[in-house]
């Protein structure tokens, strides 16, 4: 009897262990995530395109191919990443050297907590029609 | 105006253009450009063809975000948002990026690269600049933008001298950074130690 309640025990441990990975940020931890994207406010938005390509619509999408951005370099374009949490944190940590020729000449973000926030955040605001509005403007 | 400003904006830039119309201590933007090149041309230092392409373009992504910064500031001071105190303040930071984006376009050219040029037209949310604080705001968020792109920059550059560049130029934009804060109301000025 003490040895099942110890099982189970251990198996709620490992299920709320796992809710807690898979569970949404919070209010603070997103709002990190977007004071980290204000690092990239030079260049980029979330809606438009400007001297980066816009955001909306990031998740899914094959680098390179943003509605209406012209001025990617060519070693992005011959990437064949798709934007997903996992690409985007490795690129975001050194996009130099993830992709070799790349024009967003910017070290990274080197703590990998900020890049989490950072990208839970742009998974919240780059939902084409949810959360933000997508332009094929160049 | 916040009522918690120690010093009035319009005192603040009255100082601030008697501190610069005094101060020596200024490269120009030529200056600035004979530093680019140096270390990637000195006897002994022969940096990669593809070295050399690799900062070129990290000098023409600054490039492009300098030339959005000038239309950005154009947008403000013609948008008769900006009080008499402010608007010669803008048109001041204005010509700063107008300094940089001719010293990157030079640099970039020296380097035997092409400078990128200004679009032709820019998306600005000028259907959210209703008052002046708006358009300091939205300033304000292109230069703290600007610093942390600078800041990314800087490590990234074979050449050494265009680190130098890149750090005068980051000093220079943190600096409307703060002003911009400052008139804002927003406190602390500068809010910490270190940027990011």
């Amino acid at each position: 009897m003490r040895r099942r309640a110890g099982e189970a025990a251990v198996v709620l441990a490992a299920l709320v262990a796992s809710a807690q990975a898979f569970a949404a940020p919070d209010a603070a931890a997103l709002q990190r995530g977007e004071q980290v994207y204000a690092r990239c406010a030079a260049c980029h938005s979330i809606e438009g395109n400007r001297t980066g390509p816009q955001h909306c619509g990031l998740f899914g999408r094959r680098a390179g191919t943003a509605p209406g951005f012209a001025m990617y370099s060519q070693a992005l374009r011959d990437t064949r990443i798709v934007w997903d949490a996992r690409t985007l944190d490795h690129f975001v940590q050194d996009p130099m050297k993830a992709v070799p020729g790349t024009a967003m000449g910017y070290a990274g973000v080197k703590d990998s907590k900020e890049r989490s926030e950072l990208i839970a955040w742009l998974q919240e605001a780059t939902q084409p029609g949810k959360t933000c509005r997508l332009s094929s403007r160049p | 105006m916040s009522p918690n400003l120690v010093i009035a904006p319009s005192r603040l830039f009255v100082a601030r253009r008697r501190a610069l119309s005094l101060s020596g201590a200024v490269l120009s933007a030529g200056a600035v450009a004979l530093l680019g090149g140096r270390d990637a041309m000195a006897a002994g230092k022969k940096a990669t063809a593809a070295e050399l392409e690799g900062d070129v373009r990290i000098l023409n992504s600054a490039l492009g975000a300098e030339l959005e910064a000038i239309a950005a500031y154009q947008v403000g001071a013609e948008s008769g948002l900006l009080s008499a105190g402010v608007l010669p303040v803008a048109v001041q930071f204005q010509g700063h990026h107008k300094e940089h984006a001719d010293a990157l376009a030079a640099t970039v050219k020296k380097l035997g690269g092409t400078p990128v040029a200004a679009k032709s037209k820019y998306a600005f949310p000028t259907d959210k600049l209703k008052n002046q604080n708006d358009v300091l705001r939205f300033a304000a968020g292109l230069e703290k933008g600007a610093i942390s792109a600078y800041l990314g920059a800087v490590p990234l550059f074979t050449d050494r001298a265009l680190s130098q560049v890149a750090a005068s130029i980051l000093g220079d934009e943190a600096m409307h950074w703060a002003v911009l804060r400052q008139v804002l109301g927003e406190s602390p000025a500068v809010p910490s130690a270190f940027m990011s």
